[in-house]
């Protein structure tokens, strides 16, 4: 089974917000979701104007999320479906995910005196299936499936009009792959996205130096013993030869003469 | 005449010490009652601020004098340097203290602090640097403790600290490799966030060569300090040595770090107008230059007076090349600019006259310096 995944074609999205408004009654969020501008602990996705678009925000479910291999308790997991969820009871608040993040997604309730990370869940506990904001669109500006489904849903739109899209789909390599795909007529990266992505997927970055750890432990560990072993065995060769030098300063006549008794032939 | 303006300094900086204690605390009470937000500047574009930047990276790597200098003495056998084994292993002890004290401040959730000891995620750095701060604390914990089983006459306990001593020094210097070098690792998972005169795969190794630095100035300052405010300090020969560790210490990190910016392309960075270039060169002048031309000339070299002051500069460019790596350096990636709000620097403060506080207080009633240094009183 294929994961899930979002489509977001910028170039339908007539920045209605029925999207915000939507995610906001599914997360039992209060406020006006016409003054949401910014991704905030009460806001998990908003709709941005940039010069003629509406650019859409929210958790990009990433295929090897960042998050998920940052946090120190597994409070983060991507679930077989396709979302990025987190578990407040295990997190310990170390917000290593919202500065991890390449899209600086993740938000935090800082004025709560028990606080959670707060994003996008993709809708991953919805009765119905699907999510509020795919199924709130009244444009198909946001369209919700299979990630194969939507990969070749975009390629569709980028072929049937060429000349109205940037011919690439932001989230197919992006960071590794996201499980939410973009298509616009403008490079993603004028709207406010990060265009400076590695394609590999960033926990490869910290991993090749965690995969150091059992040789510094075994190795290293050897290595010092030895350092020990060597350098104490050298001072107590070092203590025999002072106290054989002392005696022979001592005692000249007798224990001193044998000892130099070879030399003399 | 002297000991009423001693005793006049001393009371000044004690009076200092109880009103940031005092207004550290108020911050502290503001923090777990209406969030963290209430006191500081951190925000969800700035998530780690001063008290990641300043109270861990700072406080783990100044601590870094307790597993070199242990290191040295135990395993490589200069006995010469003994003197210094317990200013050290103290430092290292209450910065970690610190360091624990910071974290329960600014974790969200400090009450889970023990989550990952089992819940595990080893591709986390973040579940790497758990483990070996409470390991390590463990560690400098029994360290410390001969100390007091000598003082308290425990002379069993005290055969017994001293008996697991190589394994104790050994785990030590593991535990902090891993633990100086992940502090960097941490931040390789921000290629595209962090300013690439300090984004490196290299990071790890810059870390823990760093704080070897670090904390080698650490145990020079220190002496200083103690012999202004107990009369207790060490042997200018030994401090000698140290400054001339100090001095091979900065050479290869030196190398290390220009080797680094050349081979990635990036040292032209260091010269193109923006704040990062003046904070660069301020870390690398103040931290690197600096002391390293001072330690260079044998006069310098060899006075008291200038030992501290080039330490005290390798110091400061230590905390600066921190705080550009977790604030200053990521700023332009996020967005605006994080300063840290007044009771968030005030928690800082209040732990930084913590430390000086205890260490006084051990320095004076545990037996810290070796009792031939006690030059005076």
């Amino acid at each position: 089974m294929s994961t899930k995944a979002l489509l977001v074609d910028i170039s339908r999205c007539i920045g209605c917000g029925a999207c915000v408004e939507a995610c906001m009654q599914a997360h039992n969020q209060t406020g006006d979701y016409e003054q949401a501008k910014v991704l905030s602990a009460n806001n998990y996705t908003v709709v941005q104007e940039r010069g003629d678009y509406y650019v859409r925000r929210l958790c990009m479910h990433c295929l090897q999320p960042t998050c998920v291999s940052v946090c120190p308790v597994g409070a983060l997991q991507k679930t077989a479906d396709g979302p990025v969820v987190y578990e407040a009871a295990k997190c310990i608040g170390c917000r290593y995910c919202m500065q991890a993040c390449p899209f600086s997604v993740p938000r935090y309730e800082w004025t709560k005196v028990v606080p959670r990370v707060a994003k996008c869940d993709m809708c991953a506990t919805r009765k119905q299936g699907g999510t509020a904001c795919a199924a709130a669109c009244p444009e198909a500006a946001t369209v919700f499936g299979s990630r194969d489904e939507m990969l070749a849903e975009a390629r569709k739109r980028l072929k049937d009009d060429p000349a109205g899209y940037v011919q690439h789909i932001y989230g197919e390599e992006e960071a590794g792959g996201t499980s939410v795909l973009l298509i616009s007529p403008v490079p993603l990266e004028q709207l406010g996205y990060p265009g400076n992505l590695p394609q590999d997927p960033l926990p490869a970055r910290t991993w090749a130096a965690l995969s150091h750890v059992p040789d510094v432990v075994t190795i290293g560990g050897a290595f010092l013993l030895a350092i020990w072993w060597i350098t104490r065995r050298r001072e107590e060769v070092a203590r025999v030869e002072a106290a054989e030098a002392a005696a022979l300063a001592v005692e000249p006549t007798t224990s001193g003469g044998e000892v130099f008794h070879g030399k003399h032939h | 005449m002297g000991n009423i303006i001693k005793l006049r300094r001393f009371g000044f900086w004690r009076a200092v010490a109880l009103i940031l204690f005092g207004l550290g605390l108020a911050s502290i009470w503001v923090r777990f009652t209406k969030g963290l937000g209430a006191v500081s500047n951190l925000s969800d574009q700035h998530p780690w601020g001063l008290w990641v930047g300043f109270d861990v990276l700072c406080g783990v790597g100044l601590a870094a004098g307790g597993f070199t200098i242990t290191a040295v003495v135990y395993l490589f056998h200069l006995k010469r340097y003994r003197p210094i084994v317990r200013p050290a292993i103290l430092t290292a002890f209450l910065g970690y203290l610190l360091v624990v004290f910071g974290l329960l401040v600014d974790l969200g959730r400090p009450w889970n602090i023990w989550h990952p000891l089992v819940m595990w995620n080893p591709h986390s750095v973040m579940f790497e640097v758990a483990w070996c701060v409470t390991l390590y604390t463990t560690v400098l914990a029994l360290e410390f403790s001969g100390m007091v089983f000598e003082r308290l006459k425990w002379e069993r306990a005290a055969r017994i600290q001293h008996a697991i001593t190589l394994p104790l020094v050994i785990a030590g210097v593991i535990l902090s490799t891993l633990h100086q070098s992940s502090l960097g690792s941490l931040y390789l998972i921000v290629p595209n966030k962090l300013y690439p005169l300090w984004y490196t795969e290299r990071l790890p190794l810059i870390f823990w060569t760093s704080a070897v630095c670090a904390g080698l100035a650490m145990v020079i300052v220190e002496s200083r300090l103690s012999a202004r405010a107990l009369g207790r300090e060490l042997e200018l020969p030994l401090l000698r040595d140290i400054g001339r560790a100090l001095l091979a210490a900065l050479g290869v990190f030196i190398v290390l770090r220009i080797r680094d910016l050349w081979e990635r392309g990036v040292i032209d960075l260091a010269f193109k107008p923006g704040y990062e270039m003046w904070l660069f060169q301020l870390e690398v002048f103040v931290g690197l230059v600096v002391p390293f031309i001072l330690l260079a000339v044998p006069r310098i070299r060899n006075s008291a007076r200038g030992l501290y002051i080039a330490s005290l500069f390798t110091v400061l460019g230590f905390i600066a090349n921190r705080l550009n790596v977790a604030v200053t350096g990521l700023d332009r990636a996020q967005g605006g600019h994080y300063v840290p709000a007044v009771p968030e620097t005030l928690i800082t403060l209040m732990l930084i006259a913590l430390g000086f506080t205890a260490f006084n207080l051990a320095a004076k009633h545990l037996p810290v310096y070796p009792p031939a240094t006690m030059s005076r009183d």
